[in-house]
């Protein structure tokens, strides 16, 4: 049978970023495809060599436009253990919270844009209502919206007082009985699973194999998370992964979906829990030293690596973003597949080209 | 938080083997980087197994051309980050499974982590 090779991106309207995937195609199957990306790549790391390594922080938190937290923090916690700072518990429960907000408003962002991709447009209109009321409660508790500059290396730059929390909770409360509704529609709608239940599957075996990580790894069955290595509050405030057997775009999306209540219990837990005192320690000298740090990204393990000489500046910073490490996933999943299946076997990785091309 | 993990240096001709061991044991390939420290250059090759952390790094003069095999035989995904290698440090990584000749990222500048003129 005649081989077609069509590209698919940079540009495509159902990719929010550029990546280019080469498809070979037999018929409307897909038989071979190679990806590229490093069409917008940023050298965020080599930045590193000019900026005060306390400054740095805010490059770090600028890597991601969507799970910019989690990535401010990565870099803290790295830093943190080269220098041997002692980070006050209310400071790691403030970043566990501002870390599961910025998961659940990560998850929604993700399910409206997988249900554009499948042409249900009310759907992802409703996806994204419910993250802009998720967005409120972090412009509520910090003054920004996506990058909120919170976090610092020892601990936070902001307190939440309990009004806050009251308030966080309440509003909480009502997101999570609108995430009800939307999520069993991406579960049990039939147009939904048509398009989802047995499409882009992954075996546990592949996944692993291929370095993936996060929701693409757990949707296979692996139980892996990077909260279980208890960094933040996540030593006394305990994560069970969240893993489905199927491997299949719809594992993918109910892994996501049943995060979203996940986070919601953390918060709640969280907030039950946190501790008075102080929300950040002094930090005197410069780092000396190497460390890879790791955490839970929305889209999964994200690994930072820091090496230090005493001098301000460090010597390197390495990011190994999670969506560079789910694209070999797709060399696997794509080929067998029907073309008009593509954009929403490339979605269910959840791909963040912004993050990968640091 | 200070998770365990452990910083190995091999020669260069232990690599693979060293790799394939890790791969036969069950380790996944988190990642793996390069740093170009003025007169070497470091590559490290990490790996988990059950949340534990650990690194293989291989040191290379900078001057002339670093070479390293391709470990895209033992671990597939391993593509990525070796055409990164090149791109990003003019590491010659020999048989990668998937070589995009210098054209995996798009930069201005040849080489721009590199610690010398190309």
């Amino acid at each position: 049978m005649p081989r077609t090779i069509i590209p698919f991106g940079p540009q495509h309207p159902v990719l929010p970023e550029p990546i280019h995937l080469e498809l070979a195609i037999e018929d409307e199957r897909v038989v071979d495809v190679i990806p590229t990306i490093g069409f917008v790549h940023r050298g965020l790391e080599k930045l590193v060599e000019r900026k005060d390594y306390q400054e740095f922080v805010y490059v770090a938190e600028r890597i991601c436009g969507i799970c910019s937290f989690i990535h401010g923090q990565t870099y803290c916690q790295a830093i943190e253990t080269i220098m041997k700072i002692e980070v006050p518990p209310r400071a790691r429960y403030l970043r566990t919270i501002w870390g599961e907000l910025s998961r659940i408003h990560s998850h929604l962002l993700w399910l409206g844009l997988l249900a554009d991709s499948f042409g249900f447009e009310s759907l992802f209109m409703h996806s994204w209502r419910i993250r802009e009321k998720v967005l409120d409660i972090i412009e509520a508790t910090t003054g920004g919206r996506v990058i909120f500059g919170s976090c610092k290396i020892g601990g936070v730059r902001r307190d939440i007082d309990p009004v806050a929390f009251q308030a966080m909770l309440a509003q909480l409360g009502l997101i999570e009985k609108d995430m009800r509704e939307i999520v069993t529609v991406f579960l049990n709608d039939s147009t939904v699973k048509e398009r989802l239940v047995g499409v882009g599957i992954l075996s546990k075996g592949e996944a692993h194999a291929l370095g993936c990580v996060g929701p693409t790894l757990r949707a296979s069955g692996v139980s892996q998370d990077m909260r279980q290595l208890g960094y933040a509050a996540f030593d006394e405030i305990s994560v069970e992964p969240i893993t489905r057997p199927e491997g299949d775009c719809h594992a993918r999306c109910s892994v996501r979906c049943a995060e979203l209540f996940q986070s919601v219990d953390i918060i709640r837990r969280a907030v039950a829990k946190i501790p008075d005192g102080l929300i950040a320690t002094k930090v005197t000298g410069n780092p000396s030293g190497e460390y890879l740090a790791r955490t839970e990204q929305p889209r999964g393990e994200v690994a930072y690596y820091l090496k230090a000489n005493g001098t301000k500046n460090l010597q390197r910073f390495r990011v190994r973003t999670p969506t560079f490490a789910n694209l070999p996933a797709l060399v696997k999943m794509l080929p067998g597949s029907f073309l008009a299946d593509v954009p929403v076997i490339v979605l269910t990785i959840d791909p963040c080209i912004s993050c990968t091309e640091r | 938080m200070n998770e365990e993990q452990t910083f190995t240096t091999v020669p260069v001709e232990d690599l693979l083997s060293r790799v394939l061991g890790f791969r036969d044991k069950g380790w996944r390939l988190v990642q793996i980087g390069a740093a170009a420290l003025g007169e070497t250059i470091e590559i490290t090759y990490s790996f988990d197994l059950g949340g534990r952390l650990s690194n293989l790094r291989v040191s290379l003069p900078s001057e002339g051309t670093p070479r390293v095999p391709s470990v895209s035989s033992i671990y597939p995904c391993s593509f990525l980050y070796e055409n990164e290698m090149h791109d990003l440090f003019r590491i010659q990584v020999d048989g990668m499974a998937i070589d995009f000749k210098g054209k995996f990222y798009r930069t201005t500048v040849p080489f721009p982590f590199a610690s010398r003129k190309p």
